[in-house]
């Protein structure tokens, strides 16, 4: 559709917008803000070829602040906003932002079928673990026990994995990253955006006036080494401030065991080698836990498929040319008769 | 069934109502839906009436279960399936039961002898049998073996027993094809296209039609089998077709579409009776229709209103609790001024309600029914062929004033049938869409200060960019705002842009009778045939009273409270509890007489034509 205008290199600060950015001061969205206009302009994305569409929430304000089009909608739909916008026009490109609450909760079967369908589009889950702009009461995502304003003796219902529900709902794309993590964050998003489909990345958020340090256990950067694991596709599952730990595949339990490198006989070869197109092991690495595992950040999981977008069209444009576009026709067809 | 006169074999009618009942699983929908082609072929007016129950297979033999087609034809003007059948057609002692206390004193019953067995008449809950036990006796019965005469007429073709007692539905339809002297031929195609990849059920059930109507033709004079003719209809000249509403208001909204140049995307869920909709829609991609059939109901406005932020008009079907899902959505519309067309075809609620059966009772929903001051352009279908119309009208309007248009049609409207003179694209007026694309001085809530809609700016368009939500924004920039004199301004601008369209709708007119006088009779959506025959006989009676129809449901039109009020006394009739009552009530202060139904079957004539009688001070 549109040809690319401007041809010069922008920076992230080319999408800024004028609008005052309204997060509490230390908020996590800061820095997700600040990663995604960095890809942006890594990937050297077209301003008025993208559209951020976020429902209702702390991180659904994301729009506002970044310079290209932009809709806020209503609680929970972004995700059907977004399918119209790509089916009207698949050539946008499209970024969904919404939170454990927007996404999972209220939003939670719009969210089942963007990633079932596929839909061309990156979906930034930003989690949080509570709601945030109704001040405080915990979300689906929530620790069991988590204390808030309309759990005051703890919250006691099971919480969801997102990366987990994602694979469940037939994602073919699905990351992690973590809020401050300004290295890898930005390289993740430039990888869901290459993926054609519907790209689902969570992204650990701190929210630091109603749930502050709830990821601390994983995400404290001195401990970090220990309790994350990058993955990357072709490269063995080890991590560890020596580099020495790794994850193994017990056949007997069917499960992963943590291991380290040189001890009771364990060798690299033991270690297994990340596969993103193994949805067993997906599966396996998204449900791991600190402290008994590392967190999986990165690319988890990516396996495309044609997406929804592209195969509309393909039959639209497969019908246009197999029938003339004639309205008199049309409205002529079967048993017509002619009063003289 | 006036009789005038009696040439030779046949007896001459100006108009008949014939009603085909039967179980879910007899097929009366095809056979009648069959009839009314071959009686507008054959040039008579007609106005249909399917009436059919919301399970899709409720058990053999139960009054629940029984699936009614309604049919009025005439040489005269038809504006309603009728109030009483003239002929009833009963395939089972159940379609008898339900059907009876419609029908006319002194009317014809056919009924299939074969199937008033024990069983069925156990199930419908007779304890006697109706056909031997004298309770018909108001009545002619003509009974006849159908199930045995279509078993040995289609013995020839080797069918099982199940398939060829399925062709009795033909059988009976050859039959009232003779009965009203209609050819055979356009049912003989059809069955031969329809079954031309199993030729034995087509040739059996061509056999069953021929065998139907040759009964008639040797038929003993003194059977109550007698031929009538019905003469043509005085039509314009032209090429016709018969449409059914929800047909129509798809044809209406792709008419809108290329006469716009604007592509559709539908959102739909699938939802009794508006489903039609999205099946049709789904088929016409050539013309660059998309449609998506969403998760849910608000994914589907949703959808819809995604698609019009980026350029093309969304529109979403549903039926009345399917709406009130789509709220919340409707609500984002009105605040980040997006066309969308949300088409409302009712039927009786609340909640699950009545699914199959119709009702007027969403004007509140669609006029009121949101959190905030969040004002929609409303228009009302009233029959099949203004549904093309109205569907024109709401995409240019949606897209004009940048705003959602409800469209009210209803679950009658979306079934009958009725014979449409076929427009020509090329002779409708086209209208202009514009999309923003000028960077100078744009924000996205710059206004055209005339039609005070909003600049519509798609994503894709260099220079442009912004970004748009729910919450309020200012009148100077489009920017976020919580400036409480902004939100009046724009609280009162959204109101005004949704008046300001009654100065660009037709005004009011009256529809029969006369700009003023003792009595008028106001109706909206699909009364308007039952209102008209009433009061075309009031007319005919002496009464002073005239019809006056409202299809611009918001805005009202502009001169509509003066001409009310240059009548001393109205009707206000309609199938809810007085909704439009209120309405004109709240805006004119107008103390009409409130007519109102909610049984899940249209207005009879006759009611009507009473409520007049009473209101004229004529009924003593
Ligand atoms: S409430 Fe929490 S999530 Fe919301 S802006 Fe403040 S810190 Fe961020």
């Amino acid at each position: 559709m549109n040809e690319q205008v401007d041809i010069k290199k922008r920076t992230f600060k080319d999408f800024e917008t004028d609008q005052e950015v309204r997060w509490c001061p230390g908020c996590g969205d800061y820095a997700i803000l600040k990663a995604v206009q960095m890809t942006l302009a890594n990937i050297g994305a077209t301003p008025e070829n993208t559209v951020f569409i976020s429902g209702i929430g702390c991180s659904s304000r994301f729009p506002y602040y970044v310079e290209t089009y932009g809709f806020h909608t209503i609680h929970g739909r972004a995700p059907a906003v977004a399918t119209g916008v790509k089916l009207a026009n698949p050539d946008l490109d499209v970024w969904l932002v919404t939170g454990d609450g927007d996404g999972l909760s209220i939003g939670g079967n719009h969210m089942l079928h963007v990633l079932r369908r596929n839909v061309n589009m990156q979906i930034m889950l930003f989690n949080n673990e509570i709601y945030g702009l109704t001040k405080g009461q915990y979300s689906p995502t929530s620790k069991p026990g988590t204390k808030s304003p309309s759990t005051p003796l703890g919250s006691v219902d099971l919480p969801l994995n997102p990366c987990s529900f994602a694979l469940g709902a037939g994602a073919r794309f699905v990351a992690r990253g973590i809020d401050t993590a300004l290295k890898a964050l930005p390289q993740t998003l430039a990888r869901a955006k290459d993926h054609q489909g519907a790209s689902f990345v969570e992204i650990y958020q701190n929210c630091i006036v109603f749930n502050d340090k709830t990821f601390e256990h994983f995400t404290n950067k001195k401990e970090a080494a220990n309790t994350q694991i990058h993955v990357e596709h072709g490269k063995p599952l080890v991590y560890g401030k020596e580099n020495n730990l790794g994850l193994r595949f017990n056949v007997e339990k069917f499960t992963l065991e943590k291991v380290v490198i040189g001890e009771d006989g364990v060798t690299e070869e033991d270690v297994l080698v990340h596969d993103e197109t193994n949805k067993m092991l997906a599966q396996l690495l998204v449900e791991m836990a600190a402290p008994e595992f590392p967190v999986a950040c990165g690319v988890i999981y990516c396996v495309p498929e044609e997406s929804y977008d592209v195969a509309v069209h393909n039959q639209m444009e497969a019908a246009k040319k197999a029938k003339k576009a004639d309205f008199n026709a049309l409205i002529r067809s079967g048993r017509t008769w002619t009063v003289e | 069934m006036n009789v005038q006169t009696s040439a030779g074999d046949f007896e001459e009618l100006d108009s008949v109502v014939v009603r085909f009942a039967g179980d879910s699983g007899d097929g009366m929908q095809l056979t009648g839906t069959q009839f009314s082609v071959v009686t507008a072929l054959e040039g008579s007016d007609l106005s249909t009436f399917p009436d059919f129950p919301a399970e899709i297979r409720a058990p053999v033999g139960t009054t629940f279960g029984v699936s009614a087609f309604q049919i009025n034809f005439g040489s005269v003007e038809v504006s309603t399936a009728g109030d009483e059948p003239d002929v009833l057609v009963a395939m089972n002692p159940a379609a008898l039961k339900v059907s009876l206390s419609g029908l006319r004193k002194g009317g014809l019953i056919i009924v299939d002898e074969g199937a008033f067995n024990k069983r069925n008449l156990d199930k419908a809950g007779y304890e006697t049998n109706p056909l031997e036990d004298n309770s018909l006796s108001d009545y002619q019965v003509q009974k006849l073996d159908i199930t045995k005469m279509t078993l040995e007429s289609v013995k020839e073709f080797g069918l099982g027993n199940k398939d060829a007692i399925r062709s009795k539905n033909m059988w009976t339809l050859g039959l009232i094809l003779w009965m009203f002297d209609r050819p055979r031929k356009p049912i003989t195609d059809w069955l031969e296209q329809k079954f031309a990849k199993i030729p034995d059920v087509a040739k059996a059930n061509i056999a069953a039609v021929n065998a139907g109507h040759a009964y008639g033709e040797t038929a003993e004079v003194s059977s109550n089998l007698r031929q009538y003719h019905i003469g043509k209809h005085e039509e314009e000249p032209g090429e016709y077709r018969t449409v059914n509403g929800n047909q129509a208001l798809a044809w209406g909204l792709v008419a809108g579409s290329q006469l716009g140049d604007i592509p559709l995307m539908l959102g739909s869920y699938p939802i009794t009776p508006a489903s039609t909709l999205l099946h049709t829609l789904a088929g016409l991609k050539e013309f660059n229709v998309m449609t998506f059939q969403a998760e849910d109901e608000i994914a589907a406005i949703c959808g819809a209103i995604g698609a019009s932020f980026a350029g093309h008009l969304g529109i979403t079907s549903s039926s009345g609790p399917g709406v009130a899902l789509k709220t919340e959505a409707i609500g984002l519309a009105i605040s980040t001024e997006l066309p969308v067309v949300i088409l409302d075809i009712q039927r009786a609620g609340p909640s699950t309600g009545l699914p199959t059966k119709t009702e007027q009772s969403d004007l509140y929903q669609a006029v009121c029914g949101r959190n905030g001051d969040a004002p929609v352009v409303v228009l009302a279908t009233s029959n099949p062929e203004d549904c093309f119309n109205v569907g024109i009208e709401a995409v240019r309007l949606a897209t004009k004033y940048m705003t959602p248009v409800i469209v009210l049609s209803d679950g009658y409207i979306g079934n009958a049938s009725e014979p449409w003179k076929i427009p020509d694209i090329n002779k409708l007026d086209k209208f202009t869409v514009n999309f923003h694309t000028d960077p100078e001085g744009f924000h996205p809530f710059k206004r055209n200060p005339k039609t005070l809609a909003r600049v519509w700016a798609k994503p894709g368009t260099p220079g442009t960019l912004h970004r748009i939500g729910g919450i309020e924004k200012s009148y100077d920039s489009g920017h976020i705002s919580y400036d409480p004199a902004n939100h009046q301004k724009m609280t009162d601008i959204r109101a005004e842009k949704i008046l300001n369209i009654a100065n660009d709708i037709p005004e009011q007119s009256v529809s029969l009778g006369n700009a003023g006088g003792k009595l008028a009779v106001v109706g909206w959506g699909s009364t308007r045939g039952a209102i008209h025959q009433a009061v075309k006989r009031a007319r005919g009676e002496g009464i002073d009273v005239s019809h006056v129809h409202i299809g611009n449901i918001w805005p009202l039109p502009r001169n509509l409270g003066d001409l009310l009020k240059s009548f001393d006394k109205v009707i206000v009739a309609e199938m809810n509890k007085g909704q439009m009552n209120n309405l004109l009530r709240a805006q004119y202060l107008l103390d009409a007489y409130s007519l109102t139904k909610v049984s899940g079957q249209p207005f009879k004539i006759s009611e009507i034509l009473d409520c007049i009688r009473d209101q004229a001070g004529e009924n003593k």
